[in-house]
């Protein structure tokens, strides 16, 4: 059974990814990791009192990430019967998409076209792009 | 009696009590800039001369090379360096410089140096204690600093009463040096540049530097009262890339003047054991270095341990190394650029140099070379004190915060002193303001400094035995841990 790595955020184009890729893997009996990236740079300046709060609210974006997130998004893989599991990791997109195609052996990654807006933004803008470049397996981006 | 009479008065008096000074060969020597570089130089030789053993593995610990991949989206150790030294990094490295070097000529940029290499170990020795002691609470959220070791520390070494004391103590100081150097020095120097660069004395501010000082007083209300985080984000963002266009400025005049390099860094060698025309001597200009030094990057005060404290790590050294980082950014790198600047360019032989003083002598040197500058020192200037300000407003918030318990009323009652004290600043004239923020800021070494002797072994313990692990290769960087687990599996 192959392995096909999805990328998934807040936003509709990324539902329209994980039908897209539901539908592949029934056809091609895949197994989906589905992934959500938070972005996040060890290297950002930031005030003292966000790095006191830092770790709390790593959770709440943990959290957030895992209810309204994760959850629809694998929801829709069961309803279609097709095997998945799901990640939450914090990171810069492409590279940790990536990480999960080597560490998976994965032969296909599949993104939405456009992420979510606001301060969770830049999720498949330039992030597509960028995992264009730099894959070794076919990247399927879902508009 | 006006507030700001009433302030120069009260200013006076504490002055005299922090720095009472014996005469040591015909000098007055305060004995509170001793305790700072004595304590320097006690660590550096304790802990095996980390500041030259050290700064390798420091940068790797920056760059993530140990860090847990799983801790990410915690707090990095470039995260709370560069939280760190943005609170450093102020007036103390434009404005600090150049009273030194009018009041010491420019041999106190040696002693300022040397003052920084010391207060490597000192740092160091603080902020594994800041992380090794912090308290964290349920949710997740953490205060640590000087009070949480001087308390927590000392009563496992069995002196729990006398850490209590001086925990209390500590706090109470870290809210007047909040105060001081932390929000009056900066908004008085903020305001003397915004003074000068709208025409000095014709200035429509020269006589309303309090208007200045209800401005920021607003912008800092709205962050620390009215908790809109949108501007100390900006603020934060900002300060970096004002720092580096500050120091492309220093090598700007630097190598404008480049035939002058030599004998620049000859007078400054020369300087530091001369006797020539300094008001004290040698005894003097080595005064005046380790004084503003001290000032400039806060090393046994113990302020930076509560910024650092926040890091992610399982080892309180790792924090320890990064932190040593802290001066030879602040001291040995960003105060010396600006000397030199003023050194070479001979801004300090004006004679009005001592009368000058702060920004303006710095302003001067760079204007030499580049016309107009003092436009763009004043946008830094303002930059570097409102987030100075901004982390000094948050270090005694803890201090605060530590004293009453969480008390919301203590710190809302604490947060009107301070936006009252940068008006104060803007208004009053340098020297009382600078006297009186350097009795705050220095007080705070007292009772910090005295646990740390106490804390020694354990100081020791955490970061040679940390040290010996690296070396043994018991820990392993990150990507070297991952390529074995992968060539054994």
């Amino acid at each position: 059974m192959d392995t096909v790595i999805v990328g998934v955020d807040n936003s509709d184009a990324s539902t329209r990814a994980v039908e897209f890729a539901v539908e592949r893997a029934q056809k091609n009996d895949w197994k989906l990791v589905l992934v959500n990236v938070i972005p996040w740079s060890p290297f950002s300046f930031n005030t003292p009192s966000e790095n006191d709060e830092r770790h709390a609210q790593r959770k709440k974006e943990l959290e957030f990430a895992d209810t309204q997130i994760i959850e629809p998004m694998l929801a829709i893989a069961t309803k279609g019967k097709v095997e998945a599991e799901s990640a939450i990791r914090h990171g810069s997109s492409a590279d940790i998409l990536l990480d999960f195609v080597t560490e998976n052996k994965a032969i296909h990654v599949i993104v939405g076209r456009t992420g979510d807006s606001g301060i969770r933004n830049a999720f498949f803008g330039s992030t597509t792009s960028r995992l264009i470049q730099h894959a070794q397996v076919p990247v399927t981006v879902v508009p | 009696m006006n507030p700001v009479d009433l302030f120069t008065k009260a200013s006076e008096v504490i002055t005299s009590i922090v720095f009472i000074s014996p005469e040591i060969a015909g000098v007055k020597v305060p004995l509170i800039v001793l305790w700072l570089v004595i304590c320097g130089a006690f660590f550096t030789v304790w802990l095996g001369f980390m500041q030259i053993r050290g700064p390798k593995l420091a940068i790797d610990l920056v760059k993530g090379k140990y860090s847990d991949p799983k801790d990410a989206g915690e707090v990095t150790h470039f995260q709370a360096l560069a939280t760190a030294v943005s609170g450093t990094v102020g007036l103390g490295n434009i404005a600090g410089v150049a009273i030194a070097i009018s009041l010491g000529g420019p041999g106190a940029t040696f002693w300022m140096i040397l003052a920084g290499l010391l207060g490597m170990s000192s740092k160091m020795a603080e902020c594994t204690m800041g992380v090794k002691y912090r308290n964290v609470r349920a949710d997740g959220t953490i205060s640590g600093g000087p009070m949480y070791y001087l308390k927590k520390g000392l009563a496992e070494r069995g002196m729990g009463g006398l850490g209590k004391v001086l925990a209390v103590l500590f706090a109470i100081f870290m809210v007047g040096g909040s105060v001081g150097g932390g929000n009056m020095f900066q908004s008085n120097q903020a305001t003397a540049q915004i003074t000068a660069v709208t025409g000095g004395d014709n200035s429509f501010f020269a006589d309303k530097g309090w208007i200045i000082g209800i401005i920021f007083a607003v912008l800092l209300g709205a962050v620390i009262i009215g908790g809109i985080k949108s501007i100390a984000k900006v603020t934060e963002k900002v300060v970096p890339f004002m720092a580096i266009v500050y120091i492309i400025s220093c090598f700007i005049v630097i190598f404008a003047n480049v035939g002058a390099v030599p004998s620049a860094i000859g007078s400054i060698f020369t300087g530091a054991f001369s006797y020539e025309g300094v008001s004290g001597g040698f005894v003097g200009v080595l005064i005046v270095g380790f004084q503003r030094a001290a000032f400039s990057n806060e090393a046994g005060l113990g302020s930076a341990s509560v910024a650092h404290s926040a890091v992610k790590t399982k080892e309180p050294a790792t924090e320890g190394f990064v932190a040593m980082l802290e001066p030879f950014i602040d001291t040995v790198v960003v105060c010396t650029m600006t000397a030199l600047t003023i050194v070479i360019t001979g801004a300090y032989k004006d004679p009005a140099a001592s009368e000058l003083g702060g920004v303006a002598l710095t302003s001067n040197a760079f204007e030499t070379v580049i016309p107009n500058f003092s436009i763009v020192l004043a946008f830094a200037v303002v930059l570097f004190a409102f987030s100075t300000m901004l982390s000094w407003s948050y270090y005694g918030m803890k201090a605060v915060g530590y004293l009453f318990g969480d008390s919301p009323l203590a710190e809302r009652v604490y947060q009107g002193i301070f936006l009252i004290f940068t008006i104060i600043g803007s208004a009053a004239a340098l020297g009382p303001v600078i006297d009186f923020s350097d009795s705050m800021i220095f007080l705070m070494g007292l009772p910090n400094i005295l646990g740390l002797y106490l804390l020694a072994p354990i100081i020791r313990k955490e970061i040679k035995g940390f040290y010996a692990r690296i070396q043994s290769g018991e820990i392993q960087p990150n990507d070297a841990a991952a390529s074995k687990a992968a060539r054994q599996g």
